[in-house]
């Protein structure tokens, strides 16, 4: 499908006007970013073991807790959309929680819960041995939590806007509700999916707050990206400028490749 | 409508009041000095009718950096000379407070820690400052006199989140300045270390050159450094240079 353009011709201006507006107060800061950019000492930067590491470590993490948000979010935004489940808006609100919340005070009521005195916590270090906070787990942790958000609320709009009544048809025609859902639902949300999930991922990748709160920084275990950038500019405002250069430029070329194989342009 | 207007007059007269605009002193000053720098605001303010204090506390690097970024400051409180240095436009920076570290332990003292040796424990959660900062610097020096390799479990970003860590009961000690220990309060429990005398920190300040106020950032610098200025900063666990 082309899909047919409605009323060619000059674009109005009051739509151009604020649109470049916006346009350019998204991109000048990058700009701001790339020109104090030493690119002299850029190679070596990049190469260097520590760099490496909060790299690995940031594109692990954003993908794990990416994997994390898929599982419960998908699930969760369909019960929202089509469950019958009394206080439904009042769900709908606790979900976007997270949105609303600085995350450091996200990371801090993780460690209520989740830390060695936590409820939760407590029970998982009591029965199964296992510590959130300061691991590598810790930080899929704390990142999934604050990327679920962008998620549910993609899947549960794309839901809301498809016609139920095809899924009523599927069921009609004898397919359970868990086939309709994996047949008929889901493909037809996919494009809400693949947003949500780029979202998250993105919104999981540049996570500062709510990680270094409750898992920490310690250099190969928690120290990712954003927090090595963080303690960078504490001493060396350029070795920070370079960091963040870096995770820009892999962030972009994994969402730009991720859209050509998916999204299609 | 009549009356609308009539009390739209009334207002605006209202707002353009005779009185000279109250001037106001800028102070950028380290996180650590949040308490008593308030209390000293305060009573500075009332010692002075018309002038305002305002304050921004943040960490003393971020700070420096707003500093020569142009941030309009009139009065520099630094945790470390190192951050006073970034700083072009200070001019002659007095130190007037030292900070040294103590151990932190939460409430009841779980990991029993006793010393510094505690902190070569593979078995305790151990919080650090990164070495990035003041704290972190301190702490590294400390435990190089002592002659211990620390095993910490984060390095965190300011003395603040360390001692978050402690008075959550996540760590079983952190190195976190004397004053942090006070101000915390019940929840947390101090343990005073011999090495700890090898890393003192000075706390200077300084009017800037650019301030906007400088005759009254002069007088705020001249309050703190006054007799009742050093017994609010002895009062939170500061030593007097």
């Amino acid at each position: 499908m082309s899909g047919r353009r409605v009323g060619k011709g000059r674009l109005p201006a009051v739509l151009v006007v604020p649109a470049v507006l916006g346009l350019a107060f998204l991109v000048l800061p990058l700009v701001g970013l790339l020109a104090r950019t030493s690119w002299a000492e850029f190679p070596s930067r990049l190469l260097s073991a520590e760099v490496g590491e909060a790299l690995r470590l940031s594109l692990v993490c954003a993908s794990l807790a990416t994997v994390v948000c898929v599982v419960l979010g998908v699930p969760l935004a369909w019960v929202l959309a089509r469950g019958d489940i009394p206080g439904r808006r009042l769900v709908r609100a606790l979900v976007t929680v997270p949105l609303v919340l600085p995350p450091v005070v996200g990371g801090v009521a993780l460690l209520l819960v989740l830390g060695k005195r936590g409820p939760v916590g407590g029970l998982l270090e009591n029965w199964f041995g296992v510590s959130l906070p300061f691991t590598t787990a810790g930080v899929v942790v704390a990142e999934a939590f604050v990327a679920m958000p962008f998620l549910v609320i993609s899947v549960e709009g794309a839901l809301r806007a498809a016609d139920p009544r095809v899924e009523e048809a599927a069921a009609t025609l004898g397919a359970s509700r868990w086939l309709a859902f994996r047949r008929v639902t889901l493909p037809s949300v996919m494009p809400g999916v693949v947003a949500g999930t780029v979202l998250s991922w993105a919104r999981a990748l540049g996570e500062f707050g709510a990680t270094i709160t409750f898992a920490g920084n310690f250099p190969g275990e928690t120290t990712t990206m954003p927090l090595a950038v963080y303690l960078a500019l504490e001493t060396d405002p350029q070795a920070a400028i370079a960091l963040s250069v870096v995770l820009l430029v892999v962030s972009v070329a994994v969402l730009a490749s991720l859209r050509n194989r998916w999204v299609g342009g | 409508m009549r009356a609308l207007l009539l009390a739209v007059l009334l207002v605006l007269t209202g707002c353009s009041s005779q009185e000279e605009p109250p001037r106001t002193v800028t102070v950028f000053a380290a996180a650590s000095l949040t308490e008593t720098f308030t209390t000293l605001g305060k009573e500075f303010e009332a010692a002075n009718p018309g002038v305002r204090v305002t304050f921004n506390f943040a960490g003393s690097s971020a700070l420096a950096k707003q500093i020569t970024e142009g941030a309009p400051a009139d009065v520099f409180a630094s945790a470390a000379p190192a951050n006073m240095q970034q700083v072009t436009d200070a001019k002659d920076p007095v130190t007037f407070a030292r900070n040294q570290l103590e151990i932190a332990v939460p409430k009841g003292n779980p990991g029993k820690v006793t010393g510094l040796a505690a902190f070569a424990d593979e078995n305790l959660d151990i919080a650090l400052c990164a070495e990035q900062v003041p704290c972190g610097a301190a702490a590294k020096k400390a435990l190089a006199a002592a002659g211990i390799t620390a095993k910490p479990d984060t390095l965190e970003q300011d003395v603040k989140a360390a001692l978050t860590k402690v008075r959550l009961g996540e760590v079983d000690a952190a190195l976190v300045y004397r004053t942090d220990v006070k101000a915390a309060g019940a929840e947390v429990e101090g343990i005073d270390f011999p090495e700890a005398s090898k890393a003192v920190n000075d706390y200077p300040i300084t009017v800037l050159g650019k301030a906007p106020n400088a005759a009254q950032a002069k007088a705020f610098v001249d309050f703190v450094r006054s007799d009742r200025g050093k017994a609010v900063l002895a009062e939170a666990g500061f030593s007097a240079p």
